[in-house]
Order: structure tokens, then C-alpha cells, then sequence
């Protein structure tokens, strides 16, 4: 195990932000924290990286204990933050420069690796461009060749393409694939945005401070129960009915429309057509994504987009007004 | 230890990256103290003529100004800190393998340099002015800047770490940097001025920094008269030299400790 975290929690005040969680990183391992804004991923994301002390349990990177080990843990990790931490008035090279100094690589190493690594987020070019001049996509791009110029072992990534644009957004994580094959990274990414969850080895969906399910994608999907399938019909309450007495399955209206899980929706539809006693409109089958994942796991759909800036909004202002975080 | 060092250098490197970069701190730092000085030299050289035997108004204030441009520099520490929190920059600082001592260390060395940086243009002016240096000037000038602009940059990051917003800093700093310099000394002789107003000038850190480097060029025979007197005793450039340092060393370490219980 790269990271050890166990019954981790933090207390702000009278909030409990994160409930003391608990998991492992396998060496390696693309781990994501999947939850809505608010579930507590930051909080857990600054306790690895030092940047917050623990109100209780225990947390090791690398071998190191966050609370005792700092600066190793430190050295050990590469961070790409939700908002960008460049110096916008000094040049990319400068910033990576600036970053080498704070870790204390030699200039030798320094160079070779500035090289190597401005070359493979295609930013060789702008090298010597003010970041000011660039765009959201270039300065996560340079931010992720920082986080990686002193040789992190794990590379964690909050919210690493919040704000972009899906090309960009597809883009960055061809980049990150890429390091992960040739640098053999660990990556420790959250997330709220469920295509993006895809990429990880395993999640660990987190709601309220809790980790309420920690599996791959695909085991994740599994444990909503197999596929699902949508039927559109006059009588919703009448088919909802059959489908609980003929297959013993929990079936949801919504919008005229009625839906339940089977465990092999392919197989299931031809003769679930040709036997069923309301007539129907429309069938489909699909497999549960990730969305279906949380809504089964908390109850409720991931928070859409709108309440989301309104819970920054208030988060920031916490930030600023709360004072001490 | 290793990594308050790092901290410091690093840091401090920035600083001055940052200073030259940007050309329109670097020409206001200098311009700033200029335009005191001709503005307030010309505006008031005439009306007040020698502010004692042997010394005019502008030679008497120029020492000031030079302090002034000090305090400017060194509060400008502050503003940094405040300006990278907002900006984010912070973060990359502190989840750096440096010492929380170190950054703070660094921000004030920092300051210093570009206003070392500083003092060395505005001597540049002092035939125009008509004030007499030499190397020893010089020599004695380099320490007296030092301690004064780690100093004041100790008060401009203790203001800092409590400040969220640069808005808020940019306000109180306005609020404190007239007092600050009137209450200093660099218009008129501190030992001249009414008594509940000598009171609060002894507080005042750059007084003593004001009177030193007055000291430095026009030599102390002025003695009481142009001089700052504390209970009873006409402070010496050493026993000045001496208090700057007690105030750096305090004003560093609270702001030290504030930086490293926020963060």
C-alpha cells in the first residue's frame, strides 16, 4: 500500500467534514474520490498533503505519517490543486525552476527533467511565455509537469479538469495515461464529474464526510443489480405491478416511464417483450453508470451543476470569512 | 534547519524576480520618494530655510525620505503574502518541503534587498540634494537599511497573516502608512514637536530608522535638538542600531508564529 488511510477525520468547528474514513492505494493505482461539492474529497485530499492536520485517526504516504513525517510525505507527493497555484507573472520555465529550488534538485536533474517533461504536455514551445498569456488548459497542463519535475511517487489531482472544456478535458487525461505508463505514478484524483471517475482503477464514492462504497467501476456498477431497463407504457402503475410479481424486481416511475434492473438486460429482453401484458411504447436496456451507482449508493442524483456554484460560493466565503481552516 | 534556509532563499529569490518583472513597481519605488522630495523640498525649502545652523530642509528631510522609501519597500512583504494567497500561490509554497519560518524569513529578505536596491539610486541624488557622502557613509548606510526594512517588513506580515483579503490589507495599510511616516520624524524634528506627539513617536520603529540615517549624514553634533530624545537620553546611532534589531526580532517572530498557526 502507497497510502494507508485509516478512520482519518477532521473537524471544523462544530462541522464534521470528514467522518473517519478508511482505505488503501495499491502502488500504481489510478484511485479516485467520487462525491458531490461539499462530501468532504478536499478536506481528505489536504490532510494527505499536510496541508491540514487530522482531528483524529491516521494517514501514511509512502510510508510516512502526515502528521509526524511532513516533509517527507512532502517529497513523496505532487499536487495539482482545484484552482491554479502558478506565479502568472513569471514564465513557465521560471515556475518549474522556482518549484525545483523549493525541492532542492540539482541543476543537472532540473534541466533534463524540464525538458523531458514540458515535451510531454506539448508546452516545449511556450516555454519561455508568461503564464498570464495562457489558456486554462495549458496552465493545468503546466501544473501537472510541476507537480511531477521532483519525482513524486503519488500525484494527487483535485478536481483536475474543473472548469474545462471536454476536448481539453479528454486531452489532459491522455496526458495523465501517459505519466502513469512512464513514470509508473500513482494517481489519487476527486472528481465530481462521473465520465472522468471512469479512468480510475477503483473509487471510493464519498457522500456526507462517509465513504459510502469503495470498488472498480465495473464492481461498482455491478452492485446496482445489472442492467437497466426503461419501458415507456399507458398504464405505469399496472406494469410496475406485473414486473414486482413476474420477476420479483423493484421497479421506479418516472416521467411515464418505468424502469428496474435485471441481471443480463440483453438476454432478458427478447422474451420479457414477446411475454409482457401492457403494451409498450418504447424498451431500452443499458448498463448502469456511474450516476446510477451514486443514486443507488446515497439516494439521491450526484448535486446538479447550479447548486454546485452555489455551494463554492458558500465555501468560499467560508474560506474567506472563517479565517482559520 | 536546512529547509528554513531553503525556505528563505528560495522565497526571497522570488521576491526579487518578481521586482524586476514587474517595471511599474520597480520605477514607482524609486519615483515614490523622489516626488517627496522635490515636491515637499520645493513647497517648504523656502518657507523654513535651515532647520538648523548649517542644515536646510531639504538636507534635513532627505534622510527621511530615504527612510520612507524604506517603509514602503518593506510593507510591500506584506502585500505579497496576501497577494499569493489570493492568487493560490501560497499553496504551492506551503506544501513545499520549506520551513513555515523560512517563507516568512524570505518575504522580509525579500523586501530588503529591493530596498537596499533602493536606498543605492536614491544616493545617486545627493549632490543635487547637497549632502555630503563617502565610503564610510556607505558602509554604515548597508546595516542601518537592513535592520530597519526587516523591521517594517515583520509589521507588514504580521498585518498579513491576518488579513484574507487584499482589499482589507491595501485599506489598513493606507490607514497606518501617513501616520506611520508623519509620527517618524521625516517633516520635522521629533524633539520640536508637542509632547503627546513625541509620546506616540517613540513607538513609531521608523523614527528610530528616520534619526539614524539622519545621523548618518549630517553627523550627530545636531545633537537634542535635531535628534530623538527617550527619557532623558539622546539616542546614539548605536543604541537606534540596537532598538531596530529588538524590533525586527519581535515583529519577525510574531509573525512568524501567526504565519505558522494559520497556514
Amino acid at each position: 500500500m502507497i497510502i494507508e488511510v485509516d478512520a482519518l477525520a477532521k473537524q471544523f468547528g462544530e462541522i464534521e467534514a470528514v467522518k473517519g474514513v478508511t482505505f488503501g492505494v495499491e502502488p500504481g493505482e489510478i484511485f479516485g474520490f467520487l462525491g458531490p461539492n461539499g462530501a468532504g474529497k478536499t478536506t481528505t485530499i489536504n490532510m494527505l498533503c499536510t496541508l491540514l492536520t487530522p482531528t483524529s485517526g491516521s494517514a501514511i504516504v509512502n510510508g510516512f505519517d502526515v502528521r509526524n513525517d511532513r516533509s517527507e510525505v512532502r517529497r513523496s507527493i505532487g499536487l495539482v490543486f482545484q484552482q491554479t497555484t502558478l506565479d502568472e507573472y513569471l514564465s513557465a520555465e521560471q515556475n518549474l525552476r522556482f518549484h525545483a529550488y523549493a525541492y532542492g534538485l540539482s541543476a543537472e536533474l532540473r534541466e533534463r527533467r524540464m525538458t523531458e517533461l514540458l515535451d510531454i504536455v506539448d508546452l516545449a514551445d511556450r516555454r519561455k511565455g508568461s503564464v498570464r498569456t495562457y489558456s486554462g488548459g495549458m496552465k493545468r497542463r503546466l501544473e501537472i509537469a510541476r507537480g511531477l519535475l521532483h519525482h513524486p511517487k503519488v500525484l494527487f489531482l483535485d478536481e483536475p479538469t474543473l472548469g474545462l472544456d471536454p476536448q481539453t478535458r479528454r486531452l489532459i487525461w491522455d496526458y495523465l495515461l501517459k505519466l502513469r505508463e512512464t513514470e509508473g505514478l500513482t494517481i489519487f484524483l476527486t472528481t465530481h464529474y462521473m465520465d472522468e471517475a471512469e479512468h480510475a482503477d477503483r473509487i471510493a464514492v464519498i457522500d456526507h464526510g462517509n465513504i459510502v462504497g469503495l470498488d472498480t467501476p465495473i464492481g461498482l456498477k455491478r452492485s446496482v443489480g445489472g442492467d437497466l431497463v426503461t419501458i415507456a407504457t399507458g398504464d405505469t402503475a399496472a406494469a410496475a405491478e406485473e414486473i414486482k410479481g413476474r420477476y420479483g424486481a423493484e421497479a421506479a416511475i418516472r416521467d411515464g416511464t418505468v424502469s428496474f434492473n435485471v441481471s443480463h438486460g440483453a438476454e432478458f429482453l427478447p422474451d420479457f417483450v414477446k411475454t409482457f401484458g401492457q403494451p409498450l411504447e418504447s424498451v431500452s436496456v443499458r448498463q448502469p453508470t456511474l450516476d446510477d451507482v451514486f443514486l443507488h449508493l446515497t439516494g439521491r442524483e450526484i448535486r446538479d451543476e447550479g447548486l454546485d456554484s452555489q455551494q463554492q460560493l458558500v465555501e468560499g466565503m467560508a474560506r474567506r470569512f472563517g479565517g482559520r481552516r | 534547519m536546512s529547509e528554513i534556509f531553503r525556505g528563505t532563499w528560495v522565497v526571497s529569490y522570488r521576491e526579487l524576480l518578481r521586482f524586476v518583472n514587474e517595471r511599474s513597481r520597480l520605477i514607482g519605488s524609486f519615483a515614490q520618494p523622489l516626488i517627496f522630495l522635490v515636491i515637499f523640498g520645493a513647497g517648504f525649502g523656502n518657507l523654513i530655510g535651515s532647520v538648523a545652523p548649517g542644515v536646510d530642509f531639504i538636507q534635513f528631510m532627505y534622510p527621511g525620505i530615504i527612510a520612507m522609501g524604506v517603509l514602503t519597500t518593506a510593507l510591500f512583504a506584506g502585500v505579497s503574502v496576501v497577494w499569493d494567497r489570493e492568487f493560490g500561490f501560497l499553496r504551492e509554497l506551503l506544501v513545499a518541503p520549506l520551513g513555515r519560518t523560512g517563507i516568512v524569513l524570505g518575504k522580509a529578505l525579500g523586501a530588503c534587498v529591493v530596498a537596499l536596491l533602493q536606498v543605492s539610486l536614491m544616493l545617486l541624488i545627493t549632490p543635487i540634494v547637497g549632502v555630503k557622502i563617502d565610503v564610510w557613509t556607505v558602509l554604515r548606510l548597508i546595516p542601518v537599511v537592513f535592520i530597519l526594512s526587516i523591521a517594517l517588513s515583520g509589521l507588514g506580515l504580521v498585518i498579513a497573516s491576518f488579513m484574507r483579503s487584499q482589499q482589507g490589507f491595501q485599506l489598513l495599510i493606507q490607514l497606518l502608512i501617513f501616520p506611520l511616516i508623519f509620527l517618524a520624524g521625516v517633516f520635522f524634528p521629533i524633539n520640536q514637536a508637542p509632547d503627546w506627539l513625541q509620546v506616540v513617536s517613540k513607538f513609531n520603529p521608523l523614527t528610530y530608522g528616520v534619526d539614524a540615517i539622519r545621523q548618518i549624514f549630517l553627523g550627530s553634533d545636531s545633537g537634542p535638538y535635531l535628534g530623538v530624545t527617550v527619557l532623558d537620553h539622546t539616542m546614539t546611532l548605536p543604541e537606534e542600531v540596537a532598538l531596530m534589531s529588538v524590533f525586527a526580532v519581535v515583529l519577525i517572530s510574531v509573525a512568524g508564529w501567526a504565519f505558522n498557526r494559520q497556514e
